[in-house]
């Protein structure tokens, strides 16, 4: 019988899937409003911004689910580590996101299942949750785009 | 007052995939610039080396490496880190020596023993690194980057695949007579399109290598140049490695997203062609007045998107300034005689400097069967990570 394996994030603190689904952790520039991501804690990079730029500006912020592709490409060959692939290597899409409300692009993988064969630039996308890679003990999970139902 | 340095010596070891290591690629290339210069090693004032960050530490310091290699000699040196800006930042160092009245003669000197197959972050767990990051959380390989442009341009300029095969089979005849490429071989159209698909929608034949491969120039003041006896040699009128404006709006390795452009307004010109217009600004020129151009041609879409950048046409103008044979030998503009990365491979600090080697080469007129007919004018530009990038223009 097959044990379902614990699923913990590849990374903390970059993302999240609680019961609002799943979304991108950032931060934003309390004083001139300036998104990011990943989270800046630094200070804010706004050049023009004139909050105090010792980082107490900066407060966590949760950026949109939906956006529409900017670009889009796939890997056909195993990328060296610290990615880690599976044996055999599985190919997987990357996607370019342009979030309207934050007016910036990230990147993601594709969820499994779609190739770039199912994508557009243009496209209507949201986030989802992925495994990336696992072990023995747990499957490690980062974000993913995938196509609007 | 001139801000110009003169180019006296121009060398080259040729780019391969040779086994050995990047220190005798650099002194090959030394020894053939100070020949060609007529100039002696110990009449080197300052050493400005490239650096390396995959041969270890004599890499990160590769001035003093080259310098103890051609046996110390008590000159100054630097050594300069910039991803695939490198070379162009020693240029800059010892262009400013010797702008500065510190020194007369300088040697630049970058050299790389590449690994095989994708660039991979330096060794390590570093999961504060972006460059480790995106690796272990996306899979994000350099041409994975490069695929993301090509197809952005496919969708908003409509180029083709048939165009990026056109910019590899222009590129490799160009290399052909190019002792110093890599790759010397002719590739038809078909050759591209039957290359594997490594990020689609680029192919193997659409991305460049990675090479092994050393160049090196010396640099003096025109003042040194003329007691020399050269009256009229290739001078660098403009050098510049500007950071990006923020926001930066266009997607840059490793990054994992771009700035917002929420709060600020986007810059006037994106980095690339920022980068450009800082040196034609330099030198008091505009793109109408060059004669050729190298390019950092990454992948053969991406020299699609210089062409923009460095003002040879306007946006979205690439694909119809590639198909009227105007950046080939023989064309308005060529793009690339020396064959590019395609015929090259990439040897990341060296690349910057063989850029303006090939260009001292053509304004000379010794670049043999690849010459562009009265060359007078170049540009050299690339774009490296982490927001570096490079154009050098050079006149006689």
């Amino acid at each position: 019988m097959r044990t379902t394996k614990e699923r913990r994030p590849a990374i903390e603190g970059w993302f999240t899937s609680g019961d609002g689904g799943v979304r991108l952790l950032g931060t934003r520039c309390a004083s001139c409003g300036t998104p990011y991501f990943p989270r800046n804690e630094l200070a804010c990079r706004n050049p023009r911004c004139t909050g105090p730029k010792d980082g107490s500006e900066l407060e966590p912020h949760t950026l949109s689910a939906r956006g529409r592709i900017w670009s889009y490409a796939d890997a056909r060959y195993r990328p060296p580590p610290p990615y880690v692939s599976p044996d055999p290597f599985v190919p997987y899409a990357v996607a370019a996101v342009e979030l309207e409300a934050e007016r910036m692009v990230v990147l993601g993988q594709v969820a499994p299942g779609h190739t770039v064969d199912d994508l557009a630039v243009g496209m209507e996308v949201e986030l989802t949750e992925g495994t990336l890679y696992e072990d023995g003990e747990a499957e490690y999970t980062v974000w993913m785009w995938r196509p609007v139902r | 007052m001139s801000r110009d340095v003169a180019v006296l010596g121009a060398g080259m070891h040729p780019w391969g995939k040779w086994g050995r290591g990047f220190v005798e690629y650099g002194l090959a290339a030394a020894r053939a610039a100070l020949a060609d210069a007529g100039i002696a090693w110990p009449d080197v004032q300052y050493v400005a080396g490239a650096g390396t960050i995959r041969n270890g530490y004599p890499g990160f310091i590769a001035g003093a490496t080259f310098a103890q290699a051609l046996g110390w000699s008590g000159a100054r040196v630097s050594s300069s880190y910039a991803a695939c800006a490198s070379g162009a930042q020693a240029i800059g160092s010892a262009r400013a020596q010797i702008l500065a009245g510190l020194c007369d003669v300088a040697l630049v000197v970058g050299a790389d023993a590449a690994p095989k197959g994708f660039f991979r972050p330096v060794g390590g767990d570093r999961p504060d690194d972006p460059d480790w990051l995106r690796f272990r959380l996306l899979g994000a390989t350099n041409p994975l980057y490069f695929a993301l442009y090509a197809r952005r341009r496919m969708a908003v300029h409509g180029a083709t695949p048939d165009d990026f095969a056109a910019v590899k089979v222009k590129n490799a005849r160009h290399g052909l007579a190019n002792p110093n490429a890599r790759y010397r071989k002719e590739v038809t159209p078909a050759d591209v399109r039957e290359s594997a698909v490594v990020a689609d929608p680029l192919r193997l034949l659409d991305i460049c290598a990675t090479s092994d491969g050393g160049a090196a120039l010396v640099l003096t003041s025109m003042d040194f140049a003329r007691r020399h006896g050269v009256t009229d040699p290739v001078r660098v009128s403009a050098l510049s490695t500007v950071t990006p404006t923020f926001p930066k709006t266009v997607l840059d390795l490793p990054d994992f997203a771009t700035d917002s452009a929420l709060t600020a307004a986007e810059p006037g010109r994106p980095f690339r062609s920022a980068i450009a217009d800082a040196a034609y600004e330099e030198a008091g020129i505009g793109p109408d007045d060059l004669s050729l151009a190298e390019v950092y041609d990454l992948s053969t879409a991406l020299e699609l998107d210089w062409y923009e950048d460095i003002g040879l046409c306007e946006p979205g103008g690439a694909e119809e300034l590639l198909r009227s044979g105007a950046t080939a030998l023989g064309g308005r503009i060529p793009v690339n005689p020396s064959g590019g990365l395609a015929s090259f491979g990439e040897a990341i600090p060296a690349q910057a400097i063989a850029q303006l080697c090939e260009l001292t080469w053509q304004l000379r007129g010794q670049a043999g069967g690849r010459q562009v007919e009265d060359a007078r004018t170049g540009i050299a530009v690339t774009q490296g990570l982490f927001g570096h990038g490079s154009a050098v223009i050079a006149i006689r």
